[in-house]
């Protein structure tokens, strides 16, 4: 029998999952009496009673439960894991797009034009290496509003990649395709969209690309910080309440939205590929 | 005497020479092109004929002098003149057709859809490119296509000028043979004037009208103007029979050999540099007193 490359690497993928679950699921068991431990793990307190890691079965199980029914609202503190990843998605959406609302026109100017680059280049470079959760005060303190302190937050994380990609992006269009739209008589705004942007769309479009990447990752940490709702509240909460099954099941969650958002995005990437 | 369709008057180019001085690649050059006519320029890498057509056509400053098209002094790219570059002249996310539409785009902003799309077609078909293949992006099609392509769009907006910047520069030889003939049959079509640089002598007679011959840089001149006396229609094979050719070919050569560096570095002091006209016939029959003699004529026209 012969397989494709692809299907092989599936199969490959299958077993590394099955294998990983196996001995997640078998490292799990229930404590072990006493006497069967080696001195290591009686002196690294293997023998105490404690909250354990839940096995995969464990986590597949709430899984279930709660895909199947993702949005419940049940009070302040007991929402459906649909509800809670649709706030985290709506925050990052609002800060990704007023973020390239700005980035991308002020990305294009700098592309453009030498002196605003200068000029603009060394606030850029102070602001840019600003954890965006060192914001996270000033914004809550000026806004005085939790859930627009997010917002902002994840626009300042995700401005950044934006704004210096277009920049390069436009920056390096060649001048032999301006040309061509200078012997066109096509005027700025024309020459921007029919020549500009697509020439540096697939560097505009990594710098989106990543710019979402870092806007999930900053989103949790920011909703454990002004908690209220979130996926990222919802995993401090299941940690509050010791339930390590929804910790473990929301981690993974956040991994599959995560996953989701740059597929989108790696998408987009190959649409406004070309080849030189 | 009456202007030329495009006149060229005392263009002088400097450029920093990168040591706090300036380098001069030309001064005070002053020549025309005729409405209709072929004109080839043919000079030694870095002399400054591609400086010369990206002034021409408006897409660089001259240090001084003007350039004047059917009496307007040229100020920045135009639709009346348009380009072929060597490379890269094509948008590479568009297909071929859409190369072309994108430049009748330009020209006929009111036309429809379907007709910008049909007057692309008709030039593509013009330059050998039909069915499939102009659906096509520029990276799946070879050197060759993508240069018959540039053509194509440059043809099918009917420029006043034509400018071709070593067109067939990174084609092999064959390939370059039939779009030559391609290049001189939309050309006879349509009877466009056109002013191209090359450095491969063949292809000039092949084309031209006529030759400005410019001598090596830095301070070049567009030394001679060498008319081409063979009939049209042309073609590679039968060009080679013609009695001319190899007397032009040999005057294009020593020029080119050993007259370009010879002629080079020489200060213009504010005099227009004209080119000499060069007519080089061997027919007997062409100049009455010069009957029986097989050498070829030289003749210098100062104009
Ligand atoms: N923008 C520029 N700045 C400085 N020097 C230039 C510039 N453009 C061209 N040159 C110089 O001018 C000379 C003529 O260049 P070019 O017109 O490209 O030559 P050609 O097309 O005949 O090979 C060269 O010596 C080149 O280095
Ligand atoms: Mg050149």
């Amino acid at each position: 029998m012969t397989l494709s490359l692809n299907q092989k690497s599936a199969l490959l993928s299958i077993v590394l999952l099955a294998v990983g679950l196996l001995i997640w699921e078998a490292a799990i068991p229930g404590q072990k009496p006493l006497e069967e431990m080696t001195e290591y793990e009686r002196l690294t307190g293997g023998g105490a009673q404690k909250a354990g890691v839940p096995p995969p079965s464990q986590v597949l199980a709430k899984a279930w439960e709660q895909l199947s029914n993702p949005f419940y609202d049940a009070g302040p503190n007991d929402k459906g894991i649909g509800i809670q990843i649709g706030y985290s998605i709506y925050r990052v959406l609002s800060g990704y797009l007023l973020a390239a609302l700005v980035a991308l026109p002020l990305g294009f100017l700098i592309g453009m034009s030498p002196m605003a680059y200068r000029a603009l280049n060394p606030f850029i470079q102070v602001l840019r290496p600003i954890s965006p959760l060192a914001w996270m005060p000033l914004a809550l303190f000026v806004i005085q509003d939790s859930e627009a302190s997010a917002i902002f937050v994840i626009f300042i994380c995700s401005i950044w990649p934006m704004l210096i990609n277009t920049a390069f992006g436009v920056a390096g269009v060649r001048s032999d395709w301006v040309n061509v739209a200078r012997t066109h008589e096509l005027g700025p705004l024309k020459t921007a969209f029919t020549v500009i942007l697509p020439a540096a769309a697939p560097t505009i479009i990594t710098g989106m690309r990543i710019s979402i990447g870092i806007a999930w990752l900053v989103i949790v940490a920011a909703e454990m910080l002004v908690g209220g709702t979130g996926i990222g509240y919802y995993v401090w909460n299941e940690w509050n309440n010791l339930d390590l099954t929804s910790v473990i099941f929301s981690i993974l969650m956040i991994g599959i939205v995560g996953m989701l958002l740059d597929s989108a995005f790696a998408a987009l990437q190959r649409a406004v590929a070309y080849a030189e | 005497m009456t202007k030329p369709f495009l006149s060229v008057e005392q263009l002088t180019q400097s450029f920093p020479d990168g040591k706090g001085g300036t380098m001069t690649v030309f001064e005070d050059a002053t020549f025309g092109v005729e409405k209709g006519e072929f004109v080839c320029i043919l000079g030694h890498s870095g002399c400054g004929k591609s400086t010369i057509m990206n002034i021409l056509a408006g897409l660089a400053e001259p240090t001084s002098g003007v350039v004047k098209m059917d009496g307007y002094e040229v100020s920045g790219p135009s639709l009346d003149r348009g380009v072929v570059f060597q490379n890269y002249s094509l948008l590479p996310w568009l297909s071929a057709l859409r190369n072309v539409m994108f430049g009748v785009k330009a020209r006929h902003p009111n036309w429809s859809k379907t007709k910008v799309a049909e007057h692309s077609e008709a030039y593509l078909a013009m330059v050998g490119l039909d069915g499939d293949t102009i659906h096509r992006k520029p990276s799946q099609l070879s050197g060759g296509m993508r240069q018959r392509v540039s053509i194509a769009r440059a043809f099918a907006n009917h420029p006043k000028l034509l400018l071709l910047d070593e067109p067939f520069g990174a084609l092999d030889a064959l390939t370059r043979g039939t779009i030559q003939e391609e290049l001189l049959k939309i050309w006879g079509e349509t009877k466009q004037t056109v002013f191209m640089i090359t450095h491969d002598i063949d292809e000039a007679i092949l084309l031209a009208d006529r030759i400005l011959l410019m001598t090596n840089g830095p301070l070049a001149r567009v030394a001679e103007s060498v008319e081409i006396t063979i009939p049209r229609p042309r073609n590679r094979t039968e060009i080679v029979e013609h009695p001319n050719y190899y007397a032009i070919r040999n005057h294009l050569v020593q020029f080119l050999g050993r007259r370009s560096k010879e002629l080079s570095g020489r200060r213009s002091n504010g005099t227009p540099q004209v080119p000499e006209t060069v007519r080089i016939t061997m027919e007997e029959t062409a100049e009455p007193e010069g009957d029986g003699d097989k050498s070829p004529r030289l003749h210098a026209v100062q104009n």
